[in-house]
């Protein structure tokens, strides 16, 4: 009954969809507000039914009902309640579900905080998000029901995959999801605008906290996984340039350019047509990511699905929203207004400068993700892409960008002056070639690259702090002046600045843990003690227990430094019986912002086991830093001038508003 | 500055970042790419030592042996030939003798496989995508197999890795 009623509800969601996405657009053809609004009560009635089956699958997972095939094949009646609920999101059709769950909340908050928007922009946005609605519920309807029932119900059902039931994939999905979907709003801003034919700053300053809050979780979902991978998979990694892990940077490093071309947009009326463009692009990404995702055309760590039927489909879907938006867009393009002018050294120039360097960044990050699967398509040889390529290539486009990071925000709108934005940054520079010059003589005889990189990250750090230092006159006035001026500093300055010192963050921590990581792999008997980076573990004994569904080994390890000891740890090894799969769970230490990693290995005949010991200096600033980005986001989100619903573009608001 | 003059600085500095990035990606695409191959392409092409490919195929049983100091051999098949491997280090989790593997590393002067880093699956009924693709090529390809990558629900997290 329950899987019924959401099947229905899913079904009503998708009528409400096509009426959502061609209603309000003739509407907005023939000035008709009446037919207009009905984008507002569709894309609300279209979020309580998607609500609604969302909520039912839920239910079915939480209740183990397993007649139904999903619940059937990821679930079980033993597992703990959590995991009942995301096992609902650990699997392709329940993952489905949620895009589509997500993309109709953001239809739900345009139609609800929209209010002020001009009447025909609304109604044709809301109308591009009900085609990649109707588009995403066919697919599911299609291909990916999550409600078929199975015709002679099983007692017990076959367990989620263990590695996925952790607290960490309990977010990362949705977080992730958060991220990809919430570009769907500056694309279909985009598309009204083009099929407007108009855009001003008032758009930007619409799309801004839209892109702001999807790019916001995305970094915090990409941070998210990176960390899961890292404590759950058992070896160490946080970054593999899986072909999944690069489907979520694409859309990332997009998003990323797509914020700063719309601070150009919004301030100074310049950029449209590149902004109009990346916002195509950006959702482009964030599709193409589900479709790798989605279709198992990778094999790949996260690869889920396998079958070749939902693969074309989503092909299909992305060929008909790429190649129609970006024919759009090559047809509509030029009837959008010129902007303001600039000279190459300006605030513009240097956001251009970041545009530029990002696209490339991430157009790199594009072949190297596709190319072997063109390779194997044309030639039938399999090659794979790894680390080695992304090294050669993403990082030389990523220095220059943040040399020139701590320069932009220091440099005028309009025209600006270099040599002014260098004197100011004198401190920072050299206080970063001095670290540079101390660290390499620490380190004496090791290369000189991580030196110079994380002499370039303190320069980004302290360039980001200048850059607020020098608006609040610190130093150069009372230090209550300065603090009151820092105080009255907008809250966008201040976002910039958490999200510029999370990158230099972010960089340190990789610089760190790639460059000085120990490793230790031997096999260890009960006594037996190890050494690593001055920590010595000691084995004291192996235990057994058993969990709710899965039977446990724990070996206990005590921790000392100098004779004293700091700590035990206790990594262990689950052995899931119903799929028969055993996963390792790392222990971990932390040590300040650096971690000590133990994994376990095979148990030997003699009653030795093969343990993996790592020590990781400064890996927490790599998930620190997204999270400061992150930070600095929200600040920037709450700001008064940016906030969801606030813009109120009273020039173009004449100009656009139907007559009525 | 006009309007014209902005445009072209921008395109002519486009055109410079581009450029630059499109001799990056040939480059490394000259040497940073590996390839993947099975144990009988490895005896029909002879890859000369010390180039790096993939090597994948089917964990021969009975040929896991393990040596000290976490030595480990074992042989990768693909059912007309098959290659000797040298790994050091821990296993993943789910490799098993008669499941499909995939390691990296190169050929020593002996002609044996030295890796050093071996990924399997994590499903009991699957094997990576690489080796049954080239299994099926072959013609080794069980229906039971196929039937088994169809299965929806072959994971999130298919293969795993253990490296060096």
């Amino acid at each position: 009954m329950i899987a019924e009623a959401g099947h229905y509800a899913l079904v009503l969601a998708l009528a409400l969809a096509l009426i959502q996405s061609t209603v309000p657009m003739i509407g907005a053809r023939l000035r008709d507000p009446v037919l207009m609004n009905v984008a507002r009560s569709t894309a609300l009635a279209q979020l309580l039914f998607v609500g609604l089956s969302f909520g039912a699958l839920v239910l079915l997972h939480v209740l183990s009902d397993f007649s139904v095939a999903n619940v059937y094949e990821n679930s079980h009646s033993l597992k703990p309640l959590i995991y009942k609920i995301t096992g609902v999101w650990g699997n392709h059709e329940g993952s489905m579900l949620l895009w589509v769950s997500i993309l109709a909340l953001f239809g739900g908050l345009v139609a609800m905080f929209g209010n002020n928007l001009p009447l025909s922009l609304r109604a044709n946005a809301l109308g591009v998000q009900g085609w990649v609605s109707t588009a995403f519920y066919l697919f599911i309807l299609l291909t990916s029901n999550p409600f078929l029932r199975l015709a002679n119900p099983p007692l017990e059902g076959r367990d989620l995959n263990p590695v996925l039931q952790d607290p960490g994939l309990a977010v990362h999905p949705p977080m992730l999801y958060l991220g990809y979907v919430g570009f769907s709003i500056s694309f279909s801003f985009a598309i009204a605008a083009l099929i407007e034919g108009r855009i001003d700053a008032a758009w930007a300053r619409w799309v801004r906290p839209w892109t702001l809050m999807a790019w916001m979780f995305l970094t915090l979902g990409i941070a998210m996984g990176s960390y899961w991978a890292y404590y759950e998979l058992g070896w160490g990694g946080w970054w593999f340039w899986d072909p999944v892990e690069n489907a979520s940077l694409m859309p990332w490093l997009a998003g990323t350019a797509l914020l700063h071309s719309a601070v150009v947009m919004e301030k100074r009326n310049a950029l449209k047509v590149w902004t109009v463009l990346l916002a195509i692009l950006t959702f482009s990404l964030s599709l193409l990511g589900t479709f790798l995702v989605r279709s198992g055309v990778l094999t790949s760590v996260h690869a889920f699905a396998t079958d070749p039927t939902r693969g074309v489909f989503i092909l299909l879907i992305l060929c008909v929203f790429i190649g129609g938006s970006l024919s759009l867009y090559a047809w509509r393009a030029s009837s959008l207004k010129q902007g303001g002018l600039f000279a190459p050294i300006s605030r513009e120039g240097a956001l251009v400068l970041n545009n530029l360097l990002l696209t490339t960044a991430c157009a790199t990050v594009f072949i190297g993700t596709l190319y072997p699967l063109g390779l194997e398509v044309l030639t039938g040889e399999r090659i794979s892409v790894g680390a080695p390529f992304f090294n050669l290539t993403f990082a030389p486009l990523f220095l220059p960008l943040l040399l020139a990071l701590p320069f932009g925000p220091l440099l005028a709108w309009k025209r600006g002056d270099l040599i002014g934005a260098a004197q100011r940054l004198y401190a920072a520079g050299i206080v970063a070639l001095v670290s540079v010059a101390v660290l390499w003589a620490w380190v004496r005889g090791g290369s000189a690259f991580a030196p110079l990189a994380i002499g370039l990250a303190l320069f980004v750090i302290l360039g980001a702090l200048t850059d607020i230092a020098e608006r609040s006159m610190l130093f150069r006035m009372p230090l209550s002046i300065s603090l009151r001026r820092a105080r009255g500093l907008p809250r966008a300055s201040w976002g910039t600045m958490f999200a510029h010192v999370g990158v230099g963050v972010a960089l340190i921590g990789i610089v760190c843990e790639t460059t000085w990581n120990t490793e230790l792999i031997s096999t260890l008997k009960p006594g037996d003690v190890a050494k690593v980076a001055g920590y010595e573990l000691k084995l004291d004994n192996i235990s057994q227990r058993q969990g709710p569904n899965f039977g446990e080994m724990l070996a206990h390890f005590t921790v000392s430094e100098d004779g004293k000891v700091i700590g035990t740890m206790t990594p262990s090894k689950r052995s899931f019986t119903t799929r028969a799969m055993s996963t390792t769970e790392a222990a971990l230490m932390s040590r300040g912002v650096s971690q000590l990693y133990i994994s376990l290995g095979d148990t030997a005949a003699s009653g030795a086991i093969a343990v993996r010991i790592y020590h990781k200096p400064m890996v927490l600033l790599i998930w620190f830093g997204p999270v400061l980005m992150a930070f600095g986001g929200l600040l920037s989100l709450s700001d008064r001038r940016l906030r969801v619903g606030a813009p109120k573009p009273a020039k173009a608001a004449r100009g656009l508003q139907p007559a009525e | 500055m006009t309007r014209k003059q902005r445009r072209l600085t921008m395109i002519g500095g486009a055109l410079v970042v581009l450029g630059i990035a499109v001799a990056l990606v040939l480059n490394a695409l000259r040497d940073s790419i590996v390839f993947f191959s099975t144990p009988q392409m490895v005896a029909e092409k002879h890859i000369p030592a010390g180039k790096r490919f993939r090597l994948g195929g089917l964990v021969e049983p009975g040929s896991l042996k393990r040596g000290d100091h976490m030595m480990v051999t074992f042989k990768i098949a693909d059912g007309s030939n098959a290659l000797s491997v040298a790994y050091k280090g821990i296993l993943p989790d789910l490799f098993r003798e008669g499941q499909g593997v995939v390691a990296e590393g190169s050929l020593d002067g002996a002609g044996v496989f030295k890796a050093d880093t071996v990924l399997a699956k994590h499903d009991e009924t699957y094997m990576p995508k690489d080796v049954a693709d080239a299994l099926k090529k072959q013609g080794h390809w069980k229906d039971d197999y196929e039937k088994a990558g169809k299965k929806p629900d072959t994971g999130a997290k298919p293969m795993q890795g253990a490296s060096r």
